[in-house]
């Protein structure tokens, strides 16, 4: 229908269209492209050809050289290890507190919920929360990288409100069948919701996977330091030659090739669950355009 | 007469009391279920807002919040009087100002040319890359960014090189940083943001354009009377929201592309707080800049929620 009136300037619009799209695109990923093909490349093929997607002679000696040392791998178990404990605390949070706030008829709901909403607009800030933690004596403790952000409030109301939009006579009826309200949750509610649970639990995967900010404030022991922190160390701080080199001593000085591998291994994880993030946190952009 | 009356009004109110609390008794597993969460947001939200008491102290971690000194105001007229205080102001509102113009529109004129491409394999397949750097962190975004722009062999700079002869040091060049600041969101985000767009275009009535053509409308004409409309209550709505975040310029990307070099343009108030506060350990005194920050942008939030609701929007919350 759209074709019909495809004369003219329509046409060079369609040529234009399709060039400047293709560039995006490949604008996107080349970056990506470049990093996973210096990754398997030698230094010196680094050093000699100034662009590449295709190294000239393969070779895998920045990830043996990774994998025998400790600090690569023991920053993978940090990160795996936050991203999997953090993702089922938040899940079991959010989950148990949205389902009583999605029932109208609780008594002290509406001040619950306002209770939420107004620390959505304010917050006690960076110095407060982190004095917090550290009276809590969660500094240095993966802990601290979950606990402190363990419930995102947009997902919660979220959550919340497909609860509310679940049909009540599934309530009544469990209700009629003896059940508590847990059971209800647990046995009617929670089945019907495995859309919303999977979405969520890949929102909660992906933000603590990519964190960073709380692994810098609270972590001061380098042994526990999380993947991307651990990255930001060996590729910018060696790099630019400013700030904490110290730390970057701990470490010897990286190679380029090791930079670029350890790129990789940060972004793997991401590209592996890639299809699902794709079709679910689309998904929640949806949801979350329904105002609760 | 009255006494009757009035017995029965407390009857009924004593009533309800009772009712309520058979309410919750009857509920009280979701009194249960509601407490983890609940204690959450008392002790990680409601406490730290709490501590913003040390704001207006001399705060010793030695001492506690109990028995620190009281200063006042002095911490925030140290702040609005100290010559940080105008470059933070200017450095964020300078960022804000350069996402707004050049960011903003970007997802929507994608979204428009995506959309004027009728093969859906080929744009399926343009929408699957433009979307992934939206999943990555911005330490990988940075380091990416590290890779192809330092001047020791970084792909960009050899290929100036080649072109003009000349490199540029886009990391520590303060004229650099705020580009290469956008270009980054815009590299990250651009692709992602046509999602909300592309859905809103995709429930546009097909009627309409057909009766568009009927009326002799061109492609361009279709654009601007048919498909832009289709659009406009979704973008004033993250224009609306945009600026009620507007101070809100993301700490991670800002600290991990800022160095000594550049700082003078780099700077923002959430980084400058983390410096101040967590590297030199002037608690009290980077607790005020936070909370002057925090109430700026709760003035903005709300100030974008009223503005939405009189351009009959229906509010933010």
């Amino acid at each position: 229908m759209h074709r019909m009136h495809n004369t003219g300037p329509g046409r060079v619009f369609d040529v234009f269209n399709h060039v400047f799209l293709t560039a995006v695109g490949l604008i996107t990923v080349i970056p990506f492209l470049y990093v996973i093909a210096g990754s398997f490349a030698s230094d010196t093929e680094l050093a000699t050809r100034s662009f590449f997607l295709i190294p000239n002679d393969f070779t895998t000696t920045a990830y043996d050289y990774i994998f025998s040392t400790n600090a690569v791998i023991r920053s993978l178990g940090v990160s795996i290890l936050v991203t999997v404990l953090g993702t089922i605390v938040s899940m079991i949070l959010t989950l148990t507190m949205a389902y009583p706030l999605s029932r109208s008829s609780m008594v002290g709901r509406n001040f619950i919920l306002n209770l939420i909403l107004f620390s959505m607009l304010f917050g006690g800030g960076m110095i407060p929360t982190y004095l917090l933690v550290k009276s809590l004596g969660l500094l240095d403790s993966i802990w601290a990288l979950i606990l402190p952000m363990a419930i995102n409030p947009f997902n919660l109301i979220i959550v919340k409100t497909f609860f509310q939009q679940l049909p009540k006579e599934l309530e009544d009826a469990s209700k009629i069948d003896g059940c508590t309200e847990f059971q209800t949750f647990w046995r009617v509610m929670l089945p019907l919701s495995k859309p919303v649970i999977a979405t969520f639990t890949l929102f909660y995967a992906v933000f603590y996977w990519n964190d960073f900010f709380q692994a810098l404030l609270y972590l001061t022991d380098t042994t526990k330091w999380p993947i991307q922190l651990l990255l930001q160390q060996l590729v910018m701080v060696a790099n630019s030659g400013i700030g904490d080199l110290q730390e970057a001593q701990l470490y010897e000085p990286p190679e380029e090739s090791v930079k670029l591998a350890v790129i990789v291994i940060a972004t793997v994880p991401i590209l592996l669950f890639y299809p699902f993030l794709q079709k679910h946190f689309a998904k929640g952009v949806m949801l979350g355009s329904v105002k609760g | 007469m009255e006494n009757v009356h009035e017995g029965r009004l407390k009857n009924a109110v004593n009533k309800k009391k009772k009712s309520k609390w058979n309410q919750i008794l009857k509920e009280k597993w979701l009194y249960f279920m509601v407490l983890p969460g609940l204690a959450y947001f008392i002790i990680f939200k409601y406490i730290p807002m709490w501590g913003i008491v040390i704001a207006f102290q001399d705060y010793s971690p030695f001492l506690g919040v109990f028995r620190s000194d009281w200063v006042g105001f002095e911490h925030f007229h140290y702040f609005f009087t100290n010559p940080d205080f105008l470059r933070l102001l200017r450095n964020t509102f300078i960022l804000a100002l350069y996402d707004l113009v050049f960011f903003f529109p970007a997802p929507i004129i994608l979204s428009l040319m995506l959309n004027e491409i009728r093969l859906s394999f080929y744009k399926r397949t343009l929408q699957t890359l433009v979307y992934v750097p939206h999943f990555m962190s911005w330490v990988i975004i940075a380091s990416i960014s590290y890779v192809f722009l330092t001047t020791s062999g970084g792909v960009v700079n050899e290929l100036l090189a080649k072109l003009i002869g000349q490199e540029i040091n886009f990391l520590s060049s303060p004229d650099w940083f705020r580009p290469m600041i956008i270009g980054q969101i815009m590299w990250k985000e651009t692709g992602w943001g046509t999602v909300i767009f592309l859905a809103a275009l995709a429930s546009v009535d097909q009627e309409q354009y057909e009766a568009a053509i009927v009326d002799g409308a061109g492609r361009f004409r279709r654009l601007w009377h048919v498909t832009l409309p289709a659009l406009r209550s979704t973008i004033v709505i993250l224009l609306i929201l945009r600026l009620g975040n507007f101070l809100d310029t993301g700490f991670q990307q800002i600290y991990l592309m800022s160095n000594s070099l550049n700082r003078s343009v780099a700077d923002v108030f959430d980084t400058y707080v983390y410096f101040v506060g967590i590297t030199e350990g002037a608690f009290s005194y980077s607790t005020a800049v936070g909370l002057f920050k925090s109430i700026v942008g709760i003035v903005l939030i709300v100030g974008a929620d009223r503005l939405a609701k009189k351009l009959g929007q229906g509010g933010l919350f």
